[in-house]
């Protein structure tokens, strides 16, 4: 059912040549400036740089929330930049993962229920949900809590809700825009742990922090500067494929 | 490679939102806040019933209108004296016998003359002399025959007979709020009353019924013995009153004058029945077309209302729509939950109000003693008219919410 077609090691999950963004405003800003960049299966890439410098906006590109406005953008070798809304939906629904800094889940709904979610728009048969949803709570750790409200969780348990329902469908690329932006220390350390369980269980992770010690853990780091993107060589761990 | 891209985008089918998911996700929505859906409801329930108990009491209310010009109009002749009516001198040219003649004629119920006695002042006291509290009720000249046709009911005592009309007796027949200012209510010592001076004694109480209610407020005495103490009629010419079989009106009009006076039956003149099919007709469709623009009103009130609570929570859902959108919601899925939420609200809210609108005409019906007439369709259509106002409320805010960007909706 899941269409994307399983990406030989040479075919980029993501491949960015030249794409550029520019908010209409007024004024106009453009926000990403001519980027290229390719991320292969099974990296874990973190982005940094300083407020404003474009991140988000390069995420939301990436996973579809929006069209660049120049270049052109590759997952999984299809051009989505200008692929029909009902294909990139269906990208979205069934291959892309998202993990916010504000959580977003729906107030009225168990935590459970808020993975659940996911399912409806992956065209997940109805009977199989539950035992899904709850399958991906195990993996965050959070089968126990799977019928309390989101205002009765923590923030870190919260996130990991969050992070469950981005799991749920088993998408091939796992998007995080700051998902420690709103922790403390120790629960960042227990969301960053998580990460990289889902790393070693072969997700491709696309990871925007501000925190140091998150993006030290990832395989590959790249900064961002006005817009502007570049290989971040200094230190690191393991050192992963420069682009 | 154009064709290469296209074949992969073919697999790639558009999610899917099944009908059942989308019925959760709409009850969800309006159950999160049952307070507001409440709320929004109210101004469809208020649309919705007043339109079902507008329509609804119109009809009942047509009914009932219709019944009383049938039963009134259809079984009543007057027969004018229209030539004392031009006459400069007081005249009457209806025989004593009058009653008689016309209760011969086939299909006649009871029939009676009467006219009004004027008088310069307030006339009928308790006790005689000047000096006394008199008042300025309406005392009339009546045949024996008048009291029964017109319906009036005895409360107590008797009417006048042909015994008083042939011996011309000082009596009186009271209508009832005559008699309560009099405060006469106790027949059996024979009150009497003073007419203009004259004694009478009362020898019953009746009520006037629709056709001439308003012998209620005044004195009825005989006929003949209004012509001994006060002449002919001087003032409004003398009438006669047939009570007929229904559907015999027109017949007894016809009839009447020559049963009368065969001599000469053109002093006369019969008024039959208008045509109140015509009339009764003219009313309840003014009478409808004026309510149908309130509860219209009230309805367009309703869907602003629905409309109003739906852009808001567009708005203020922005975030919900960013994340459904980026758990692969098409633009179409998110303007038709919106529009279901819309839809289901309009629909609940008229299936309320049908049933607040059903329970106001029976209780107006039940406490005015009405026939209740209920148009089965009005019941099935009111709701659904409900769901339609919804629909077409939803409209422009479910546009609003399927245009969002996903990106945009996720900042807000
Ligand atoms: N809707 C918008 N309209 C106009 N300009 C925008 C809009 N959103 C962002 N920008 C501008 O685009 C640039 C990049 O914004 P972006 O949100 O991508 O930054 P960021 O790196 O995610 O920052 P932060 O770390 O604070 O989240 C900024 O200069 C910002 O002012
Ligand atoms: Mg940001």
């Amino acid at each position: 059912m899941i269409v994307i077609p399983a990406p030989a090691s040479q075919i980029p999950v993501i491949e960015l040549s030249g794409v550029g963004y520019t908010y209409h405003g007024p004024p106009p800003v453009q926000a990403l400036h001519r980027l290229d960049l390719a991320i292969r299966a099974g990296e874990h890439v973190a982005v940094m740089g300083p407020s404003g410098s474009g991140k988000s906006t390069l995420l939301n590109l990436v996973g579809l929330l929006d069209r660049p406005t120049q270049g052109r953008l590759l997952i999984n070798g299809m051009d989505m930049g200008a692929a029909p809304e009902r294909t990139r939906a269906a990208v979205r629904a069934r291959s892309i993962g998202f993990v916010f800094q504000a959580f977003h889940l729906l107030p009225h709904r168990s935590a459970v229920e808020n993975v659940m979610l996911a399912e409806v728009y992956a065209d997940i048969p109805r009977r199989r949900r539950r035992a899904e949803a709850m399958t991906a709570l195990e993996r965050v750790g959070l089968a126990a809590r799977a019928t309390a409200l989101p205002t009765a969780l923590s923030g870190g348990e919260r996130q990991r809700v969050a992070i469950a329902r981005a799991l749920v469908n088993r998408p091939s690329l796992l998007l995080c825009d700051e998902p420690t932006g709103n922790l403390d220390t120790v629960t960042t350390g227990e969301i960053s742990e998580l990460l990289l369980d889902l790393h070693a269980g072969g997700s491709t992770l696309l990871v925007i922090t501000h925190n140091p010690a998150v993006a030290e853990r990832a395989s590959r780091r790249l900064a961002i500067c006005d817009g502007r993107l570049m290989e971040y060589q200094a230190g690191g761990r393991g050192g992963g494929p420069s682009a | 490679m154009a064709g290469h891209r296209r074949e992969k985008y073919g697999e790639l089918a558009g999610p899917r939102l099944r009908p059942r998911d989308l019925g959760t996700e709409v009850l969800a929505g309006l159950l999160q806040r049952p307070g507001r859906s409440a709320l929004t409801m109210l101004g469809t329930v208020l649309g919705i019933g007043a339109f079902v108990a507008i329509v609804g009491l119109s009809q009942v209310a047509s009914g009932q209108i219709g019944k009383q010009f049938n039963t009134l109009g259809a079984t009543q002749v007057t027969v004018v004296d229209v030539a004392a009516a031009r006459a400069h001198t007081p005249t009457l040219d209806f025989p004593p016998n009058a009653d008689a003649l016309v209760s011969r004629i086939h299909g006649v119920l009871g029939a009676g003359v009467w006219w009004p006695i004027i008088f310069q002042r307030a006339t009928v006291s308790v006790l005689p002399g000047p000096g006394e509290q008199s008042w300025g009720m309406p005392v009339d000249a009546v045949s024996p025959g008048l009291l029964p046709a017109s319906g009036a009911h005895l409360s107590s005592g008797v009417l006048i007979n042909q015994f008083d009309e042939s011996h011309t007796q000082n009596v009186a027949v009271l209508g009832q709020s005559a008699a309560a200012q009099l405060h006469i209510s106790n027949l059996a010592n024979a009150p009497a009353i003073f007419i203009a001076g004259q004694p009478f004694t009362v020898i019953g109480i009746i009520t006037g019924d629709a056709r001439l209610p308003q012998f209620n407020f005044g004195v009825a005495i005989p006929e003949s013995t209004a012509l001994r103490l006060w002449g002919l009629p001087n003032g409004q010419a003398a009438q006669m009153l047939i009570h007929t079989r229904l559907g015999a009106a027109h017949v007894v009009a016809q009839q009447a004058p020559v049963a009368i006076r065969p001599d000469n039956p053109t002093l006369l003149s019969a008024l039959a029945p208008a045509n109140l099919g015509h009339l009764q007709h003219a009313v309840t469709t003014n009478l409808n077309t004026l309510f149908l623009a309130l509860a219209g009103i009230s309805l367009v009130v309703g869907a602003v209302g629905i409309a109003n609570t739906t852009l808001v929570a567009v708005l203020e859902r922005a975030g919900e729509i960013g994340l459904r959108r980026a758990l692969g919601a098409r633009p179409r899925h998110i303007g038709m939950q919106f529009l279901a939420e819309s839809t289901a609200l309009g629909l609940f809210g008229g299936l309320i109000g049908s049933a607040c609108g059903v329970v106001t005409i029976l209780t107006v019906t039940i406490a005015h003693h009405w026939t209740a007439l209920l148009d089965p369709r009005l019941v099935a259509v009111a709701p659904l008219a409900g769901g339609v106002i919804g629909l077409l409320a939803g409209l422009y805010p479910a546009l609003r919410a399927s245009a969002l960007e996903p990106a945009e909706a996720l900042r807000r």
